[in-house]
């Protein structure tokens, strides 16, 4: 079965591009999501648009789900295959296609990384500002797939702010366009809109135009800390009254704080309750005027310690604590359950209360951090999946952290998507009806569900 | 089948280990191989995910599992940068080991690995016979082993442009030794490794030249053995752990302040592989690996943190020549020294330093790996090649005698004029000597 398969496959994207041995299958069997991994039958790795669009219609003529995979960096199971399906590589379909400084756009390939898309953008005078957590890995792909997000959030948006139009393949595998390279386009309908956070469910990507900017001739970062998380959370609401937008605003609780200087030995107060993050950028005068602005506002609403950073070096130091997070907290236990259930940005005290009770409810460790400006929090359980009766508690956890983000108005996921891990709890947020809608778009462009099947609505 | 339910025992020692992979995939960003191929097989991550199918046995065959893991130059890049701080290394090394227990050592291995390297002193009259007949040497080796060490051997096969074996390996020009402490009050051990003693005496020359110079006692012994990574790198830990012994034999005793070596392998090894593999040993002998190991320093960082080096007083006519540093994985991923040999090359003021793009990125040597992936070892190679030749140096340097071989094939092949020198080389140039 598996050979002929791999011989319909060979003929569309050569040998050495169809990868099927038991090794190659377990291979593209998980993501970074702590989900089980399933089994596809195969995966392939075409090296031009054609070949990606024929291996799509030939996924549809045999009836076999297809999940695209970049770099395969995805928390909720989105690059999770179907079992015995067919996973598509978009590795080697990775140039930038063009960067176009007059007319600030760039036109990208789906397996461009991130990253070196960023530094290819950044090395031509401009700024493309999204950087999710992965942007080192990650796929322009993905992201868009994803709409990924990431620490400039708040000022600059995330993905699906920046996607001005794409090219994408039908189940057919004809080539459907959708957007301009120009800043306005009303021509036919916001499909590129509706590719993105998609999640692979309803076409495979080829080229995405994304808009850029310029770049903030001046930033400035400093670090607050705080006695008491309730002072943390007003300063945050203080700065936005004051009418003022960092480029970042960043949070980490008590736990956080102490495992970061456990492992990186930043200087950090251990007996601090919160800690923000602030960076202003603009113009350098703008800077100047905001940056201390904020540090007035940290001090009047009893910040028990403000640190400025003062040129590059000190900015760095002030960041790598913020870098250092993920890993500290990571090297704690086995299992790292990172999660990113998002709330109004008033509702934080409450959403981070909540979290303690929980913790301790359920005899965990959580950590958090995040994005406190768009009240995009990162509860980070550590455990040990082992453990399967601590497991079975971290399930139960989760459950009541969406449970409590969706009573304070928030919602199931900020960036890291839906996929197959919070599918269940889609309904809690938007209602039957809304899914089923969902599931009659995509019952209407891809009959046979061939598209990424069981992400986002469920089975 | 019994021996696959002993495979999966051993596996499940290292489980701790492969548990603590969060499949975060960042090391996609920094593996060389990965660059190359693209595969998820070839990436830490891959690699991890296979070992943990194999512990769990839903992954029926070894053979496929062991491919990947051989695609590894062990360059520790992928560690270097786990934000959950798995242990790669130790993990691919440890299974490598396991695997070679299951499938057993390919002849030829075991001829060199067990026949040779375990005896230091055939070792040392085969190739000082092979130095005189190297053309006719050829043949028989090829397709041999691999592993840095091993690259003694794999530079003798044709298509690449190997330094040859020296006429006179440097237990042979510098005789056995033990000086006392000068006017420093340091003494060293000197482990020259192997590659150093028969492809580049020189550079041993250029440490016992700048240790006389410095008042630095040295204690040189013969009978020395390989550092045992070519061994251990292709899974034969029983090997491996002979050498170690037999090293400790001769330098366990002796009475010196630091054991220094100018190979970033054997320095990266002895420190870090050596304390590692020693945890099933008895605990006097472990003790001792231990302390021996704490011992060890790459010259550049003795030179420059314990004799305290400056830049050297000498004239220079005309404009200085233009070097450029690489950063071997094993000094600066594995043991985060990056400053020291660039310090050293700045106390020549007749060398200006010219960094590269990717100084710290692999050559593409590593282990066996360009033996069996010599192709993509090459693609590799001609990275380090291109932004080598782009700083217009017309020397390269670098701290680790196995890259230096790498460099030079690539150099050569591209037909490049440049000359390879080890940082103590360039320093030593300063200094009235011999």
């Amino acid at each position: 079965m598996t050979n002929h398969l791999s011989q319909k496959f060979e003929e569309i994207v050569g040998a050495g591009n169809v990868l099927a041995s038991e090794v190659d299958r377990h291979n593209y069997a998980y993501d970074a999501a702590v989900l089980a991994p399933k089994l596809p039958a195969l995966a392939v790795r075409p090296e031009t648009p054609e070949a990606l669009g024929r291996v799509v219609k030939t996924c549809n003529e045999l009836g076999l789900p297809l999940t695209v995979r970049g770099s395969g960096t995805n928390l909720s199971g989105g690059t999770i295959p179907s079992e015995g399906g067919v996973v598509v590589l978009t590795g080697a379909l990775n140039k930038i296609v063009e960067i176009n400084e007059a007319d600030m756009y760039a036109v990208v390939q789906t397996g461009v990384v991130t990253a070196k898309f960023a530094a290819e953008v950044a090395k031509r005078g401009l700024f493309y500002p999204p950087d999710p957590g992965s942007q080192a890995v990650s796929t322009m792909g993905g992201n868009v797939a994803e709409n990924a997000g990431g620490l400039r959030g708040l000022k600059y948006g995330v993905t699906k702010d920046y996607v001005m139009g794409m090219s994408f393949y039908d189940v057919d595998g004809e080539l459907i366009k959708a957007g301009s390279r120009t800043v306005k386009c009303v021509t036919g309908m916001n499909l590129h809109g509706l590719m993105v956070g998609s999640e692979g469910t309803l076409g495979v990507f080829n080229e995405i135009i994304l808009k850029l900017v310029p770049p903030p001739k001046a930033s400035k970062a400093m670090m607050a800390i705080f006695d008491d998380l309730g002072k943390a959370s007003e300063t945050v609401a203080a700065i936005i009254a004051a009418k003022i937008v960092p480029a970042t605003l960043e949070y980490m609780d008590d736990f956080t704080i102490k495992t970061v200087e456990d492992f990186a030995h930043a200087g950090l107060p251990t007996d601090a309750k919160a800690l923000l993050l602030i960076e202003v950028d603009g113009h350098p005068a703008q800077v100047e005027d905001e940056a201390a602005e904020v540090e007035a506002i940290c001090k009047r609403v009893g910040a028990t310690r403000i640190q400025v950073a003062k040129d590059a070096a000190e900015r760095n130091k002030v960041w790598e604590a913020r870098r250092a997070a993920l890993s500290a907290l990571a090297r704690v236990r086995p299992t790292t359950v990172l999660e990113d259930a998002t709330v109004p940005r008033s509702k934080i005290p409450a959403m981070v209360g909540a979290l303690e009770k929980i913790a301790e409810k359920y005899k965990l460790t959580i950590g958090t951090f995040g994005h406190a400006g768009d009240g995009n929090l990162h509860p980070t359980i550590l455990t040990d999946k082992r453990d399967h009766a601590e497991f079975t508690r971290v399930e139960a956890a989760i459950d009541e952290i969406f449970d409590v983000a969706l009573s304070l108005g928030g919602t199931l996921s900020g960036e890291h998507g839906i996929g197959t891990a919070k599918s269940k709890y889609m309904v809690k947020e938007v209602g039957q009806g809304s899914i089923m809608y969902a599931k009659r778009l995509k019952a209407a462009l891809d009959p046979k569900n061939i598209l990424n099947p069981g992400k986002i609505t469920g089975a | 089948m019994s021996e696959m339910r002993q495979l999966v025992g051993l596996l499940k020692q290292i489980d701790d280990q492969l548990v603590a992979c969060m499949r975060c995939g960042m090391c996609q960003a920094v593996c060389p191989i990965y660059a190359e191929t693209g595969l998820e097989g070839h990436v830490a991550r891959g690699k991890i995910a296979l070992l943990e199918c194999l512990a769990d046995e839903v992954i029926k065959d070894p053979a496929g599992v062991k491919e990947r893991l051989d695609a590894c130059l062990l360059c520790g890049s992928c560690q270097a940068n786990c934000p959950s701080g798995v242990k790669a290394l130790d993990i691919f090394l440890k299974a490598r080991a396991f695997l070679t227990g299951y499938y057993g050592l390919p002849p030829v291995k075991r001829a060199i690995f067990r026949g040779l390297l375990q005896n230091p002193k055939l070792f040392d009259t085969v190739l000082g016979v092979a130095s005189k007949f190297q053309g006719l040497f050829t043949k028989p080796v090829n397709d041999m082993l691999g592993s840095s060490c091993a690259r003694v051997f794999s530079d003798l096969i044709g298509g690449r442009h190997f330094a040859p074996l020296a006429d006179k390996p440097l237990h042979d020009v510098s005789p056995a030794r033990d000086t006392p402490r000068g006017h420093s009050g340091l003494k060293i051990a000197f482990f020259y490794g192997c590659v150093v003693d028969k492809m580049f005496p020189r550079i041993g020359e250029a440490v016992l030249k700048v240790c006389d110079h410095h008042g630095v006692g040295v204690f040189m012994p013969h009978g020395q053995a390989c550092c045992g990574i070519p061994a251990l790198s292709s899974g034969d830990r029983e090997t491996f752990e002979k050498l170690v012994a037999l090293n400790m034999k001769v330098f366990a005793e002796a009475d010196f302040d630091v054991l220094v070596t100018p190979c970033a392998t054997c320095t990266s090894t002895i420190k870090k592989i050596w304390p590692l593999m020693a945890e099933d040993l008895p605990a006097t002998t472990r003790f001792q690996i231990k302390e021996l190991s704490a011992k060890v320093k790459d010259i550049s960082a003795f030179l420059i943190q314990d004799v305290g080096v400056t830049p050297a007083d000498v004239a220079v006519s005309g404009e200085p020549a233009t070097v450029t540093y690489h950063d071997p994985c094993h000094l600066k991923k594995s043991l985060g020294i990056s400053a020291e040999p660039r310090a050293l090359i700045g106390c020549n003021p007749r060398y200006k330093l010219k960094e590269m793009e990717g100084a710290d990125s692999c050559c593409g040597s590593g282990g066996s790996f360009t033996l069996q992936h010599y192709d993509l070892s090459k693609r590799i190679g001609k990275r380090k090649r291109d932004n080598i030749v782009a700083t217009g140096a017309t020397v390269a340097a670098t701290s680790c005698p196995a890259c230096m071989l790498q460099i030079g094939d690539m150099l050569s092949q591209a037909g490049d004029k440049l000359a390879i020198r080890h940082p103590v080389e360039i320093y030593a140039e300063t200094l009235a000597g011999r």
